[in-house]
């Protein structure tokens, strides 16, 4: 029985060292193993089950994938001194872990590390520049609207004509600067961006008080527009206006005045043949016209009509 | 065995107690065996959803992608299986957060997400972009295996391109026709960041939603609508104005003009007429000129006379009888 129990306690202590000196690389790890304290042999990158000296070895894992360092927002100055919060972040892996181990021994020992050199290399960026080159990344024109065409001063701000790096030269700059210290700690940093850049407070207040300025005087113009165009048909109504008048007027004169010119010479035609007799139907007509009802005839008795009245002999 | 008396002959107890002892251990050791088997055989099965694929690793490594359906794999942590939905389209949003979707879905936007939204544009301006990017995972070992907390770096990658695409256009662009420029250029970006990260995302849609000012520029943005409008009430009430003397006018030139034709082809007929009539009388009277003179003077004398109510005849030898005429005709 007794021989039977210390097998029992053999058997378990050998499953156990077994178990203790087996290890797992996963798929997104590197491993190295260090002897009481010193690293031994290459770093481990093939995922799958491994085996070391169980006890007085020990695995330390790094990860093997891209990783990200996403800075704090930090305020700085650009080249015209206008105040900016610049937000960045980074893309980076440990291709040295042994370097990585012994320098910085872990991942918050890089961040820090990143963090110091990345932000130094972005303020010395952004101080060399102005703004309008960390926030464009072409010489683009803008489209205008087709109704602002007309608003005069649009662009006179100040920061605003070429550029000469843009964004992406800047970030590609700050990358070149910030990745020489990299091998060092056995680190491999590939790309900076700029995730955001945003004015700070009181600058933002100046240019909300700017864009307003702006919307206003748009807003002036169309108004001023408005009045304009306004006077404009109503100036065109008033032409429109005394046009269709005149000549109306000059129609009709003219039509009256050929009618009376052919009037005038069809009855100067008809009259000619006897201009006498013209006369006198005229002259009869006309007393037939003038003498009426009211009007007092005094005839002596010599004229034509009475005479016959006298001389009746 | 049913009781155990300790006063009793203990030596044939004892054996007895051994027997007993030796059965059931044979028993639980059974026991423990089915149980072992059990919990193995249900800890190795699982089910991959048909949106799904199954990254099967032993001891950490990669050994198969499984399909939508029941698998088994190798229990006590010797396999392990990770799911990855790549059927399914995956969404994120910047600069509000949707808190439940539906017909009428409801949107929070925080502080947080307000400073999100904020960007820079080309003018140095300021404007607020809100958007959303839909994607799938193209590649679950790229996706997997290449980056660590690829989501969290995929929300980088995002707000870093479409900063640097409004950061390119100005404010005027962003708030009128220039959206669509924006999300095709904000796509584009995204799509060659990702490749060159390689992170196994397929970006489908970047979708600008709500395009606006600032809030404290909104105010001024609505004066310059308003004032829009204002350019158009002016322009119409004049065009009214227009409209309501023009064509009133042009009506009445139309109205003098045909009044004058009348007059002008009345007063031709008038005038023929009277030449024929003249032409007629004067025909006749050439036949007879003395005779048709004095009929006709003697005619409209008489006529005239007839008409007239007052008749006085003075014989050429009385004179000064205008003291007895009474001219004002009220008398007979």
């Amino acid at each position: 029985m007794k021989s039977n129990n210390s097998l029992g306690i053999i058997i378990g202590l050998a499953v156990f060292t077994l178990f203790s000196s087996a290890y797992t690389v996963s798929e997104v790890e590197q491993v190295i193993i260090t002897q009481f304290g010193k690293p031994i042999g290459d770093p481990i990158t093939s995922p799958g089950l491994h085996w070391h000296l169980p006890f007085v070895q020990k695995v330390h894992r790094f990860d093997k994938r891209w990783l990200e360092w996403d800075g704090e927002a930090e305020e700085m100055p650009t080249q015209e001194k206008t105040y900016i919060w610049v937000d960045t972040f980074a893309r980076w892996r440990i291709i040295d872990p042994l370097k990585f181990f012994t320098s910085v021994i872990d991942e918050s020992g890089a961040q820090s590390r990143l963090d110091d050199i990345i932000d130094s290399e972005t303020r010395n960026v952004i101080a060399a520049h102005n703004l309008i080159e960390v926030v464009r990344s072409s010489n683009r024109e803008f489209a205008k609207a087709a109704d602002l065409e007309s608003v005069q001063g649009k662009s006179e701000s100040k920061g605003f004509g070429k550029i000469q790096m843009g964004r992406t030269k800047l970030t590609q700059m700050i990358l070149e600067k910030a990745a020489t210290a990299m091998p060092d700690y056995g680190v491999e940093l590939v790309d900076i961006q700029f995730q955001r850049v945003s004015y700070t407070d009181s600058v933002k207040n100046k240019v909300f008080e700017r864009m307003i300025s702006e919307r206003n005087r748009i807003a002036e113009r169309y108004r001023s527009e408005g009045e304009g165009q306004s006077a404009k048909i109503l100036g065109m109504k008033q032409k429109e206006l005394q046009k269709i008048e005149s000549e109306a007027y000059k129609n009709v004169q003219h039509i009256k005045g050929d009618a009376d010119a052919k009037a005038t010479s069809i009855y100067a035609a008809a009259h000619n043949q006897d201009p006498q007799l013209y006369k006198l139907l005229k002259s009869l007509e006309s007393y037939e016209d003038t003498l009426d009802e009211k009007s007092t005839l005094i005839l002596s008795t010599e004229s034509d009509y009475l005479k016959p009245l006298t001389r009746m002999k | 065995m049913s009781s155990f008396d300790p006063f009793g002959n203990n030596e044939q107890q004892i054996e007895e107690l051994k027997r007993w002892a030796k059965k059931k251990r044979r028993q639980s050791a059974t026991l423990i065996a089915i149980a072992v088997a059990a919990i193995s055989i249900i800890s190795s099965f699982y089910q991959i959803q048909p949106d799904e694929v199954g990254m099967v690793l032993r001891f950490g490594k990669h050994i198969d992608t499984t399909k939508p359906g029941a698998h088994f794999r190798l229990p006590f942590g010797v396999d392990r299986v990770i799911k990855v939905p790549i059927q399914r389209q995956l969404k994120m949003e910047f600069g509000f957060r949707t808190l439940r979707a539906g017909v009428q879905s409801e949107f929070q936007r925080t502080k947080q997400s307000r400073t999100e939204a904020e960007m820079l544009t080309g003018d140095l301006n300021v404007g607020t972009v809100e958007w959303i990017v839909q994607y799938k995972i193209a590649s679950p070992e790229k996706y997997l295996f290449n980056f660590r907390d690829i989501e969290a770096t995929l929300r980088l990658m995002a707000e870093a391109t479409m900063r640097t695409v409004v950061g390119d256009h100005s404010i005027d662009e962003l708030l009128t026709g220039g959206r669509e420029n924006v999300e095709r250029e904000g796509k584009k970006l995204l799509i060659e960041l990702n490749k060159q990260y390689d992170t196994g995302i397929k970006i489908q849609h970047v979708k600008l939603q709500d395009v606006n000012a600032p809030d404290p520029v909104k105010p001024a943005l609505r004066a310059v609508e308003e004032a829009k409008q204002e350019r158009e009430r002016f322009i119409n009430v004049a065009w009214a104005q227009y409209n309501k003397v023009i064509p009133n006018a042009k009506g009445q030139a139309e109205q003098q003009i045909q009044e004058a034709e009348g007059y002008a082809i009345a007063r031709i007929n008038k005038a023929e007429g009277d030449a024929k009539r003249f032409s007629a009388l004067y025909s006749e009277y050439r036949k007879a000129p003395e005779v048709t003179r004095t009929r006709l003077y003697l005619e409209a004398l008489g006529e005239t006379i007839q008409r007239s109510e007052r008749k006085v005849f003075i014989d050429s030898n009385v004179k000064n009888f205008m003291p007895l005429l009474n001219l004002k005709g009220e008398n007979k």
